[in-house]
């Protein structure tokens, strides 16, 4: 169990040609073991090439990546095993689904670590019981709902157990109730295995009530970074990166507009329905006396 | 290293080359093979080079992108090369070498012919949309209607799988690198092992693949398209000045060449 932390992290794209374009700069940051961290930015903001970052799928053009304090990239062999630390869940994952059945596919991962069948059977039917998919094993992946595959795609890298899991916008294309699942999912694996969850997402509502801090990157660099409390009490920065704020903070900021400002940080709903009390028990009080 | 296929690439533009009509410029392109494969002896070559060095210059395509889509020739040319320089009769440079004079100009002409060919069309697709060159190409094929050759049908299917090459190029990318996450090994092992290493690929590759092509054809029945029969056009394709012009040169060189080729030159 270790920490992960980036140096001075930067990646160019297809450098050296006309397409030359620089994705990510100076990402300095460390993330402690078993934190709870949601990535959120605009579209090419650098967050997805960040992630890739975190298990050598992406070489950095400068900079470093370490874990426990070793470069991951310093030999073919530590690239390959942080790929078993650091578990990276794409978007849209049910499109890797390749094998015949919903078993094999969450094995295709274990398997690849070499394990002895009697571990990989273990690995897989642990994965597929965080998910809740255990009655599916026998099926087709092809043939099932997208909120099924999604989750199935999402125990291939759980089987793995990863120390870090890292998801890009898990949530992306999903009816409610599928997102619900997939996040309750997310939080029982954090909850069992005291695992880091990194997750991209655009959802403000999901980023703020779950994790424990926030990453905001703006043209490939960290703009802001701290607890969802602190990003949220300054919406117009955020605002101003063109990102969508929590609807609770939108109604705080809109209400603020017409002349009724709310006191303390507000990006949950219980949070809003506290400060608009107050603020309505502040008023009747001056009427009261007056 | 995927990003580097070039294939059907277009560079947009706003030159002379660009904006000729693409049925000029397949014209051009097919009297020119025509002309570099007549071309006999070393005057006919020089032309042919100075002629295509002319239309590149002008198109203001940079030169290295061309020799970027040279690249994956490179094994075919050293073989042409190999073969003529080691299997033509003559005068031998050196006695007894197996290398003759003959086998050299041979050698060198024979991949200067294949540069140039691969070069052309790179210049056709390079300065040509794939909508503009599909258009052109179903026009100049329609006497073939008439023969019931389904031309409509064809250059519309070449003008979709020039248009998701780019799309499945990303896919796969995309899908390598999400089950190299998972540890998916292509680089080590034996042949075997890497032709199994690629069936996680292939497998999801070919379901979206033939999904979007679900997807598209849906989408392009619902906006009523019913194949080529009554179908019209928001450009149509006009002929003007710079394209008689274009292709008056392009007769003269290829009639210069054939000239040069009767006078043994």
């Amino acid at each position: 169990m270790a920490e992960i932390r980036t140096e001075a992290l930067s990646h160019v794209y297809s450098a050296g040609t006309p397409f030359e374009r620089t994705a990510i700069e100076a990402v300095s940051l460390a993330i402690p073991q078993g934190q709870f961290v949601g990535v959120i930015g605009h579209t090419g903001s650098g967050k997805s090439t960040f992630i890739q970052h975190l298990n050598a799928l992406l070489l950095p053009s400068g900079g470093r990546v370490l874990s426990g304090g070793e470069d991951i990239n310093r030999d073919k062999k530590s690239r390959r095993d942080i790929k078993w630390k650091v578990g990276l869940v794409f978007q849209y994952p049910e499109y890797q689904l390749f094998e015949e059945t919903v078993y094999a596919d969450i094995a295709f991962g274990p398997k690849n670590m070499e394990l002895s069948p009697e571990e990989v059977d273990q690995r897989v039917r642990e994965a597929a019981g965080f998910v809740g998919v255990e009655s599916l094993f026998e099926r087709s992946p092809l043939e099932l709902s997208g909120g099924q595959k999604r989750r199935i795609a999402i125990a291939g890298v759980i089987a793995m157990r990863p120390e870090v899991l890292v998801l890009d916008e898990p949530t992306a294309g999903l009816d409610p109730e599928g997102c619900g699942q997939i996040m309750e999912n997310i939080k029982n694996y954090r909850e069992q295995t005291g695992a880091t969850v990194v997750i991209v997402s655009h959802d403000m509502d999901g980023a703020a009530a779950l994790t424990e801090r926030l990453l905001v990157f703006n043209e490939g660099r960290l703009a802001m970074d701290g607890t969802p409390e602190e990003i949220f009490s300054r919406p117009e920065e955020l605002l101003a990166m063109g990102l969508a704020v929590p609807r609770p903070t939108a109604i705080a900021l809109a209400l603020k507009e017409r002349g009724l400002e709310l006191d303390g940080p507000v990006y949950t709903r219980p949070q809003l329905k506290a400060a608009i009390l107050r603020a309505w028990r502040a008023r009747e009080g001056r009427a009261g006396t007056c | 290293m995927l990003k580097d296929i070039t294939l059907g690439q277009y560079f947009p533009g706003d030159t002379v080359v660009h904006r000729l009509d693409p049925r000029t410029k397949i014209l051009v392109v097919v009297f020119y093979i025509v002309a570099i494969f007549s071309a006999k002896g070393w005057p006919g070559y020089a032309l042919s080079v100075l002629a295509l060095a002319g239309c590149v210059a002008v198109s203001k395509i940079r030169p290295k992108s061309l020799f970027k889509g040279l690249k994956p020739m490179i094994l075919i040319l050293t073989l042409t090369a190999a073969l003529n320089l080691f299997y033509t009769q003559g005068r031998p440079i050196l006695p007894g070498w197996i290398i003759t004079w003959e086998g050299i100009a041979r050698a060198v002409k024979m991949v200067l012919r294949i540069m140039l060919l691969v070069t052309s069309t790179f210049l056709l697709t390079y300065t040509t949309s794939p909508m503009a060159l599909t258009d052109g190409l179903e026009l100049l094929l329609g006497p073939l209607k008439k023969l019931h050759f389904p031309v409509h049908e064809t250059t519309i299917m070449m003008s979709m799988a020039l248009r998701f090459i780019p799309t499945l190029i990303e896919e796969t990318d995309r899908i390598m690198s999400a089950q190299r996450a998972r540890g998916a090994d292509f680089e080590s092992g034996g042949l075997v092992k890497r032709a199994k290493a690629l069936i996680p690929i292939l497998v999801p590759l070919i379901v979206s693949a033939v999904n979007r092509a679900y997807d598209l054809a849906t989408a392009m029945e619902s906006r009523c398209y019913h194949g080529g029969e009554g179908r019209t056009r928001m450009k149509q394709l006009r002929f003007q000045t710079a394209d008689f012009a274009a292709l008056g040169l392009g007769a003269v060189f290829l009639a210069l060449v054939l000239i040069l080729r009767k006078l043994g030159l």
